[in-house]
């Protein structure tokens, strides 16, 4: 499994997302924000957290417009995976790869805790290292994380599986909970928590690897 | 040429900032603000023979997340 990691000017979980994919025995390219095309072959594409072009405009605004970015997207229309993680999940609604928007966070506070997510009834191969209804403890870092959609989006979301993650203890202010989603192939997922921060006992928590290691068992056999 | 595009949060997005600058307001002594809603003022200066058509692509494309946004483009 050949994976690329998007490095932006303020990116600053590029290397975390490439460890994560590596420990799950991808192979992982780092590719540049100005390249304007992905290696060949590539089968999955992560889009890191951090702070692309320092948050300026909107989270995540300039990062989708970037030249990379046209060549994200047209993996993604060919059904290629994509994995958005925190600033990643911003840039992904920014593309509308993804529905919705991620909006300040309703206590206006950057928050940098680890939280309980349930994991929802979403049977995208992203999620195949778990099973619905369960809890894990993962990381979130944010101050723009409460997701935003329509209410017919919403409903949409939960009607067709797509809601891969709900936040227990609501930190942000996130309609219905919703902490992660998929599109509807299933092929794209972003979420605000990061699992790559959490890969073994040592972080507090290692539920994060099996996201890793389910997504990409799943692409083994796919 | 100058414009000026106002961004704004659509009505019924709830503004969580805009709520803090009320509360805000509210501990100053001014009670009589019964909301705040905050947006942006972003200028532009281009060249002439620039089209309202294209400034509002440049606003459907980057200036506004149209998904929670709205704008306003005001020439001149």
């Amino acid at each position: 499994m050949r994976a690329a990691v998007i490095t932006f000017p303020g990116s600053n979980c590029d290397r975390d997302l490439a460890v994560g994919l590596e420990m799950a025995d991808a192979e992982v390219t780092r590719v540049w924000h100005k390249d304007s095309t992905l290696p060949d072959g590539i089968d999955l594409v992560g889009i890191p957290g951090g702070f692309s072009y320092g948050d300026y405009l909107r989270c995540g605004a300039i990062a989708a417009n970037s030249p990379i970015c046209k060549a994200v997207k047209a993996h993604a229309e060919k059904g290629g995976y994509v994995f958005g993680v925190c600033n990643g999940f911003q840039v992904l609604t920014e593309t509308r790869l993804l529905p919705g928007a991620l909006m300040r966070n309703a206590g206006l506070k950057y928050i940098c805790r680890t939280v309980g997510l349930e994991v929802g009834e979403n049977r995208s191969d992203f999620m195949q290292g778990y099973s619905a209804g369960q809890v894990i403890q993962v990381p979130i870092a944010h101050h723009d994380g409460n997701y935003t959609a329509t209410t017919e989006e919403l409903d949409r979301l939960e009607g067709e599986g797509r809601v891969a993650f709900r936040y227990n203890d609501n930190p942000n202010g996130s309609d219905r909970n919703i902490a992660g989603i998929t599109s509807e192939n299933g092929r794209v997922l972003g979420m605000m928590p990061h699992p790559e921060r959490a890969m073994e006992d040592a972080h507090g928590s290692s539920d994060g690897a099996r996201l890793f290691a389910g997504l990409i068992g799943a692409m083994a056999t796919a | 040429m100058k414009a000026r595009v106002h961004v704004m949060l659509k009505n019924g997005v709830l503004d969580p900032q805009g709520e803090a600058v009320r509360h805000a307001l509210g501990a100053l002594g001014f009670d009589d603000v019964n909301g705040v809603r905050q947006g942006k003022v972003i200028e532009l200066d281009l060249a002439d023979g620039t089209t309202e058509v294209q400034i509002n692509e440049m606003c459907e494309k980057l200036l506004a997340n149209t998904v929670i946004e709205s704008y306003t483009v005001e020439l001149g």
